[in-house]
């Protein structure tokens, strides 16, 4: 299985001088599968270079999993070049949203309406299907299986576990380890943070021993406490969450905009330097756009 | 405002007073959900003192959508489970369509006014927040909007048969509900609607907005404005339906703050208006208990 990173920043596109070496384009990951079946994780402006990349291997069927609807993961869909061109598939998967009451279909059609995009989905040439997910509903690509699992973000937002042959990769998408609402001395702390336990027993369980966990790092833990309940994690979140799932490699992603490259090293520095890597431990890396492994 | 006699006012002053108070848990709930740094615990407890609201968040956690292999049966666990802010906004759509009446009277078709409310309190917001005047929240707006009709379902409910005669006459001779009301029963909906306001102690503008959503004001503020036109727009759209048949021509200092007439506001509200209407008739079948 290849994986390759086509956007790792966080909330909006951020092009310029200070960027260029991790890149500027929102959150988008390619994976082939051993049999060359084409999966990408979300649909950031980093998509639509990758799409460039599949003119080339037409007819293109793409597996698109969709993590959550937030712009910054799903901005670069109606510039996925490949849907304009006949005898192309485009398979959308993703979430139920309670609050619209629609399936992940309202991804495009929120974004194609006429005073924001030229296109109708109508006149849209290639064949677009989409399948809304439950949590813990795996779907079969070729050989390889996808499984989401509920994580905790302001919008409903699914991690995906990918299995093909023996290995695996785990995305988180956006997500803010849980936290106790209550204090201790408030009556239900203790419920709460039973039901915290649990819920995170459930999530270290469907990243357990992955290959390659990428999970979303976007603040500092002196950052954190001002960003508290905006659905992200901090590089010691990932850590501790590669650490407890076994990850044998783990990548943080969703840079903050407005981190420049030689800030991002900086603060990725200081993590690895208060977590010295000991035997067993996970293999720490910054997602970089344009950078490619194979597992 | 209409000149009403003492009798007549006597009479709507009973009606008002018949009403049931405006649920608090709803009021809070409005209340803490338009601050975006709502304290989680501070919105859980009011949510959990409200068994109508709270059975029915459950009752979408439960769904098929979400396969649980165990009942989720509180709203810790509803938390923990989709998020705080998706709870949060579930319990605000929840509670805004709570409010409104459930039952039949005076063949009054009470889904098809919910739809006519919802789409208003939508528009109203929308319009307001595009014109970002200071120190007027657009949540105002929106509650403005969900009750400006509320004058109807008092009449509705306490003068059923001068109501209902009022809808005919309305209906038959095409003319404006509101009119037809004056002629009847002696006062409009706007009236006991902004009296049932003062009842429910809300702010001065909020009263203002529904007491003339048919007629100039005295304080012609940017909520006042976005309200007015979002009821026609609403009629003109034919979202839902709350007895009117007359779409009105707004009036100049409506156009003024919102930068033209009804026609072109409809097109700058563009593909958001289907948003709105889609939604609404979701939360409208929300309570319908599918
Ligand atoms: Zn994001
Ligand atoms: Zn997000």
């Amino acid at each position: 299985m290849k994986i390759k990173f086509w956007g790792v920043r966080g909330s909006i596109p951020s092009p310029g001088p200070n960027t260029v070496k991790y890149g500027g384009n929102t959150t988008c990951i390619e994976i082939r599968t051993d049999d060359n079946q084409l999966i990408i994780l979300d649909g950031g402006t980093g998509i639509f270079a990758l799409s460039q990349t599949l003119l080339k291997e037409m007819p293109v069927s793409a597996n698109v999993f969709i993590t959550h609807t937030h712009w910054d993961h799903i901005h670069g869909l109606p510039f996925f070049i490949p849907i304009f061109i006949p005898g192309n598939t485009l398979k959308l998967h993703g979430a139920f949203d309670p609050i619209s009451g629609r399936g992940i279909e309202q991804v495009m059609a929120v974004q194609l309406q006429y005073s924001y995009f030229p296109v109708r989905e109508a006149e849209m040439k290639a064949s677009i299907e989409y399948e809304t997910l439950m949590p813990g509903q795996s779907v079969q690509v070729g050989d390889t299986t996808v499984t989401p699992t509920l994580l905790n973000h302001p919008v409903i937002n699914f991690g995906y576990r990918i299995d093909c042959n023996g290995k695996s990769v785990f995305f988180t998408g956006d997500h803010e380890p849980h936290y106790n609402i209550y204090g201790p001395d408030d009556e239900s702390f203790n419920e709460y943070q039973m039901l915290i336990d649990d819920k995170e027993k459930t999530i270290l369980a469907a990243m357990n021993g992955v290959d390659v966990l990428i999970a979303d790092s976007s603040y500092t833990t002196e950052e954190y406490p001002a960003k508290k309940g905006w659905g992200h994690g901090t590089f010691d979140s990932t850590i501790a969450m590669g650490k407890k799932a076994g990850a044998k490699m783990v990548y943080c992603t969703h840079h903050e905009p407005t981190r420049s490259d030689a800030d991002l090293e900086l603060e990725f520095g200081k993590v690895l330097a208060r977590y010295p890597r000991k035997a067993g431990d996970p293999d720490y890396r910054l997602a970089r756009e344009g950078e490619e492994i194979e597992i | 405002m209409n000149k009403i006699s003492p009798e007549l006012e006597r009479k709507l002053t009973l009606a008002v007073e018949g009403m049931p108070a405006f649920p608090k848990s709803v009021q809070k709930i409005l209340e803490l959900t338009r601050n975006l740094n709502t304290d989680p615990k501070e919105l859980v407890q009011v949510i959990e003192k409200d068994p109508v609201i709270t059975l029915k968040i459950l009752k979408v956690l439960n769904s098929a959508y979400f396969s649980l292999p165990n009942k989720i049966t509180s709203i810790n666990h509803s938390v923990v489970f989709l998020g705080f802010n998706t709870i949060k906004n579930l319990a605000l759509s929840i509670a805004s369509v709570g409010i409104l009446p459930k039952k039949n009277a005076a063949h009054f078709d009470v889904q098809s006014y919910l739809l006519h409310s919802l789409t208003t309190a939508g528009i109203a917001k929308l319009l307001c927040s595009k014109l970002r005047v200071p120190g007027i929240d657009p949540m105002d707006c929106y509650i403005a909007g969900l009750l400006h009709d509320f004058g109807k379902v008092v009449f509705a409910q306490f003068l059923p048969e001068e109501f209902r005669a009022a809808m005919e006459k309305a209906r038959d001779e095409g003319i404006s509900l509101h009119i037809a009301e004056k002629q009847i029963i002696g006062a409009d909906h706007t009236v006991v609607g902004s009296m049932l306001a003062e009842k429910w102690q809300f702010s001065d503008t909020l009263i203002d907005c529904i007491r003339n959503h048919h007629s100039p004001s005295d304080d012609e503020n940017a909520m006042w404005a976005s309200v007015y036109a979002a009821n026609q727009i609403s009629k003109k759209m034919a979202y839902g339906n709350s007895g009117n048949p007359c779409v009105e021509e707004l009036p100049v200092a409506v156009c003024n703050f919102l930068g033209g007439d009804i026609d072109a506001i409809i097109v700058s509200l563009g593909g958001e208006l289907s948003k709105i209407a889609e939604e609404a008739s979701l939360f409208a079948q929300m309570d319908s208990g599918a």
